[in-house]
């Protein structure tokens, strides 16, 4: 480490200081204030907040609790500030603010993950996962989601097909092969490709489809092709990162054996980076599968199953939610109901990424 | 970084001579071909778009205004207030998520209990492993009425600002939309910029620590430094994302082709990706060539944002103390 300058800024602006328990200008000035007082400062906040809103305004749970919270950070910043001195008080206020942005970033999530469940649970049932919409009209109830459930899987595993052989070489090339310039190249354009928004990438693999086959073409492959030019550049991160944590000991133990390049790739590094590079694949095929805007302008909707992904259109989970929600009345609730077996997949493809890390892990082999 | 990136040079030459020579050229070919093809995707992407941008970018004024939602004389006209909705939600978005973000990072990173850490971090990942179509239910049909009164309140006390003039419910305006991009870029921006907190040398740390820091000044003084071109592109990455989302914004907006800053009001902004995804459906011939015009202008906006962020984190690094 050569370049200390954070530290020498910080021996520069706080001088000689000593640990805070002794007594000095810098630290706290009548000693630190005891556990107790943030719980305490806390709950006279919570019942200050609710008196308040009691005179101004009706409380609600979330008012109360959010006008609590200004209330708490105020407080704490103020005691602290008057026992133990302005630098605690800062570090008091800046640890309120991180937690309770931590405690924010969760409302959403658990509410999300609330609402999906509660109303997707009205509908959702075996029966909802093993029918299609073939002859479910108006008002009815029935009807499912088995033929969305196919298409999903025919295009995500056909996106996976293009894009797991292309982002896994790429990778290899840029850890084993790649020097320079070109390779430098090569890592700025997949970062330029993660960028790319997955409309674009739709509208590309239209564009592409369209003026080769003719402009009323429709497939599950033209999907797939747009899903793997999301999909490729988060293969190859993700690979690239495994390969490069591979020991270099382990090439060069197989290089001193006269083992020859490929079968060092293929035989050592590959192997032992398998783990994380499954890993990697799954999650990056959990990322995709919930696209929607680009399979809403290359595969459109249809009511049956289809296996065929070269002809003609399919429906798949998140197109099929979107459409019902556009419908309306029983829609939204079948909307939901797609929604919560999305989220399933996406769950249970998360989960089998991280049980089959540890299943492939070669043994003794630092995690 | 501080990883020695392994090196080929100590390929024996020797052996490969011998048995290895065919399937290394070839296994070497694949590879490199592999990454040009990268190369050739991408330029495929602009070249496409373009081809079939180009009836609409050379159409004549009388042909544009026969399909029936042009408005405006030409493509530029149509487009720019679709790129002014695009930018105006993003950033919103990003103004919203990244102080936000910068709490979670260095609540995981630093502050949250070490035990419950790891946890914490993979329950904010959840967030984005969430598909964008359910956002975008969840946005219109529960966060728009829980934001419902916010949004009164906001524009009731600070109405007198235009920026919050005339809020009318329901919440189907730009602001919600950006609530909920902000919540879907969450996760990207925080977890960047988590990996690079973390990464924060032990010694830089513990050397503040020793000099009487308190946690807040270990973090400004030692992490923060370290971490800023990390946060940057972190959120440049957040940004991309923003401005290429379509189901979010697409099921609650309620679009409008104006150029305004009415943050409150429904039926004044929507965006390049959303109005795609709104028109595609039931477009054919030039319609379908405007469309992909816009794409191909969001395409380049995208680019120009992630080329920035290279460029700052570029010029950054020289001074984050990493290294």
């Amino acid at each position: 480490m050569t370049t200390p300058t954070p530290l020498a800024r910080a021996a520069t602006s706080a001088p000689l200081e000593p640990e805070p328990q002794t007594p000095s200008p810098l630290a706290p000035r009548g000693g630190r204030l005891p556990r107790y007082v943030p719980y305490a400062v806390g709950a006279a906040s919570l019942v200050f907040a609710y008196l308040l809103l009691l005179v101004v305004a009706s409380p609600g749970i979330p008012s109360v609790v959010a006008s609590a919270a200004a209330l708490y950070a105020v407080a704490i910043t103020i005691v602290s500030r008057v026992v133990e001195g302005h630098r605690w008080a800062v570090d008091r206020l800046a640890t309120t603010l991180v937690t309770f942005a931590f405690a924010v970033a969760l409302i959403p999530l658990v509410s999300l993950l609330w609402t999906v469940g509660s109303k997707g649970a009205a509908l959702f049932s075996a029966e909802f996962l093993t029918t299609d919409m073939v002859g479910v009209f108006g008002d009815m109830t029935s009807g499912g989601v088995a033929h969305a459930i196919v298409g999903t899987l025919a295009v995500t595993a056909t996106a996976a097909l293009i894009s797991v052989p292309i982002g896994l070489l790429t990778a290899i090339y840029l850890v084993e092969y790649g020097r320079g310039r070109v390779a430098k190249g090569i890592t700025f354009l997949v970062d330029v490709m993660t960028g790319i928004p997955s409309i674009v990438a739709g509208l590309f693999a239209f564009a592409l489809f369209t003026l080769i086959m003719g402009p009323a073409y429709r497939s599950g492959f033209m999907g797939a092709v747009a899903l793997a030019v999301l999909m490729t550049p988060v293969v190859i991160r993700s690979v690239e990162e495994m390969l490069r944590l591979v020991p270099n000991e382990l090439r060069e133990a197989a290089y001193a054996l006269g083992v020859p390049k490929w079968l060092t790739i293929v035989k050592v590094v590959l192997r032992t980076a398998v783990a994380g590079i499954v890993t990697g694949i799954m999650l990056a095929v959990a990322r995709v599968i919930g696209e929607t805007a680009p399979l809403l302008i290359t595969v459109g909707i249809l009511t049956r199953s289809s296996w065929n992904v070269l002809e003609g259109r399919m429906a798949t989970l998140p197109v099929f939610a979107y459409n019902q929600y556009q419908q309306g009345g029983v829609g939204v609730d079948r909307a939901w109901a797609a929604a919560l077996t999305l989220i399933l997949i996406v769950m249970i493809l998360n989960l089998a990424a991280r049980m089959i890390s540890r299943v492939f892990a070669p043994k003794g082999a630092a995690h | 970084m501080a990883v020695s990136s392994p090196t080929t040079d100590l390929a024996p030459a020797r052996s490969a001579r011998h048995r290895g020579r065919l399937p290394d050229r070839v296994f070497h070919g694949l590879s490199a071909g592999a990454g040009w093809l990268i190369l050739v995707v991408l330029a495929a992407v602009a070249i496409f778009l373009f081809l079939r941008a180009w009836p609409a970018l050379s159409a004549s004024a009388e042909d544009l205004n026969a399909i029936s939602w042009m408005n405006g004389a030409s493509i530029a006209t149509y487009v720019g207030p679709l790129i002014f909705g695009t930018l105006l939600s993003a950033l919103l978005a990003l103004v919203i998520a990244v102080p936000l973000s910068l709490g979670i990072a260095l609540f995981i990173s630093h502050y949250a209990p070490r035990k419950l850490a790891q946890g914490l971090g993979y329950v904010i990942d959840l967030l984005a492993a969430i598909p964008s179509v359910v956002y975008g239910l969840w946005g219109a049909l529960w966060l728009a009425p829980v934001l419902d009164p916010v949004f009164g309140w906001l524009s009731g006390t600070l109405g007198f600002i235009p920026l919050f003039e005339g809020y009318t419910a329901p919440a189907r305006n730009v602001m919600a939309a950006s609530v909920v991009l902000a919540v879907m870029i969450l996760p990207i921006i925080s977890a960047v910029a988590r990996e690079v907190f973390l990464q924060t040398p032990r010694l830089h740390e513990e050397a503040a620590l020793a000099l009487g820091a308190t946690r807040w000044e270990v973090v400004r003084m030692a992490v923060l430094p370290f971490g800023r071109s990390g946060l940057i592109s972190a959120s440049m990455l957040g940004l991309g994302r923003a401005l290429g989302e379509t189901m979010a914004v697409l099921m609650i907006l309620s679009p409008g082709y104006a150029v305004s800053f009415f943050l409150l009001q429904p039926g004044q902004h929507q965006s390049i990706a959303a109005n795609i995804a709104a028109k595609f459906p039931e477009s054919s011939g030039l319609s379908v060539s405007v469309l992909i015009a816009t794409g191909l202008a969001l395409f380049v906006i995208t680019l120009l944002v992630n080329l920035a962020a290279r460029a700052i984190i570029a010029r950054r690094a020289e001074f984050s103390g990493a290294n």
